[in-house]
Formats: C-alpha cells, sequence, structure tokens
C-alpha cells in the first residue's frame, strides 16, 4: 500500500485513480503526473514499485500544491475576503452562497439542513 | 466571462477624473461616487471613497489588498435584519 502526501493510500484501484484520493489531484492532474513520471496509468496502485512511488512524489512535490497545504490556502484566501470586508467576505460569513445564487429556495448546501419556523400551523 | 486584458480594468471616466483632481490637492473632500461597477486600482490605495448603496455614501478607505475588486463589493446594498424570533439574529452593522 502506497503512502503518498500523507494519509492517502488506495489499493486495487488504478493509480490514475488512486491519485485522485489526493486532495488536490483530480483526473486530469494525475493523469499530468504520471505521464512526467512516466508509469502505466492502468496499474493498479497497490503493484507500484517502491522507485516508482518515489517518483509521483516527486512529481507531486515538485509541481502540486497538496492536502494541508492546500487547505490553508483555501482556508487563507477565504479569511482574506472577510477580512477585506468584501461582499464576497460577507456571504462567507453568513454562509450563503457566494456568486450569486438564489436564496429564496434552495442554497441548501450552503445553509445546511432546514430549520423550519416554529409557530403558526394551519388546522 | 472575464473581460478581454486588451481592454484593461474598467473605471468611469468621470470617476477618474475626480481622482485625479483630489490627487493633486486640488480638493480634499471625500469623494462621493455612485460608480460601483469601477475597478480600484492602485491610484486609489490610501483615498477613503463614499460608495453609493442606492440609498446613501458609505465612506471606505481604500487599502492596497482591495485593487482589483469592484467599488460596489464594499458597499452592501441590501439590509437584513434576520426574522422575528430568530436567535441567531445578527444585526448587520454598516
Amino acid at each position: 500500500m502506497p503512502r503518498i502526501a500523507g494519509v492517502d493510500l488506495p489499493k486495487d484501484k488504478r493509480v490514475e485513480i488512486a491519485l485522485t484520493y489526493i486532495y488536490g489531484i483530480g483526473r486530469s492532474a494525475s493523469q499530468k503526473i504520471l505521464k512526467e513520471a512516466d508509469i502505466d496509468w492502468n496499474k493498479s496502485a497497490g503493484k507500484l514499485t517502491e522507485s516508482e512511488v518515489v517518483k509521483i512524489r516527486e512529481t507531486i512535490d515538485r509541481t502540486y500544491k497538496v492536502e494541508g497545504e492546500l487547505r490553508r490556502e483555501v482556508a487563507m484566501n477565504i479569511k482574506g475576503l472577510m477580512d477585506l470586508g468584501s461582499y464576497r467576505g460577507l456571504r462567507h460569513r453568513r454562509s450563503l452562497p457566494v456568486r450569486g445564487q438564489r436564496t429564496h429556495t434552495n442554497a441548501r448546501t450552503r445553509k445546511g439542513p432546514r430549520r423550519g419556523v416554529v409557530g403558526k400551523k394551519k388546522k | 466571462m472575464a473581460r478581454s486584458l486588451k481592454k484593461g480594468p474598467y473605471i468611469e471616466p468621470s470617476f477618474l477624473r475626480k481622482v485625479e483632481k483630489t490627487k493633486e490637492g486640488k480638493s480634499d473632500k471625500v469623494i462621493k461616487t455612485w460608480s460601483r461597477k469601477s475597478t480600484i486600482t492602485p491610484e486609489l490605495v490610501g483615498l477613503t471613497i463614499a460608495i453609493h448603496n442606492g440609498k446613501k455614501f458609505i465612506p471606505i478607505f481604500i487599502t492596497e489588498e482591495m485593487v482589483g475588486y469592484k467599488l460596489g463589493e464594499f458597499a452592501p446594498t441590501r439590509t437584513f435584519y434576520g426574522h422575528t424570533g430568530d436567535r441567531r439574529t445578527r444585526v448587520k452593522g454598516k
């Protein structure tokens, strides 16, 4: 079971897919990495040799911001927006949608589970 | 979609004239503007600009980090005081 960039270790999957378990790496980034490391995409992650793992690790370290570092960057950017006092920052503060979506209905991803209104009920 | 780089950032020409005047020291009044769509350029850093929110002018001190945003992003146009009985009622500041 290879470990790359911290805790990530999906076995049995093709490397191309396995790499996407790392935060910050999707299909296309995964393919680029493997191309650069010159490894067959279709090989399953468990069958990687030690040197191949090292190669992948190095490529990622060199070219991508991943996992904790990336999460920190995203959080910092959001915090920056909030400190600025910009509209986007305000929306983040109230955990409402930031990009102009409607909030009359929907927007449940940002707002979380429904909180019903207590009070009047039709009889 | 992002604006074409060829055109450069958008700033209302009349607003820009006013900014230049202020910078030359001809007038030291706070600049009032309705031009929320103007981009904040490095020249504006350090000025206080009163941005219209549809009702009144909100004075905003422009800092370096604000460059690249639009003026309107700093003057909210809506007031929402929360629903009655909402425990988490947050009263909006200015």
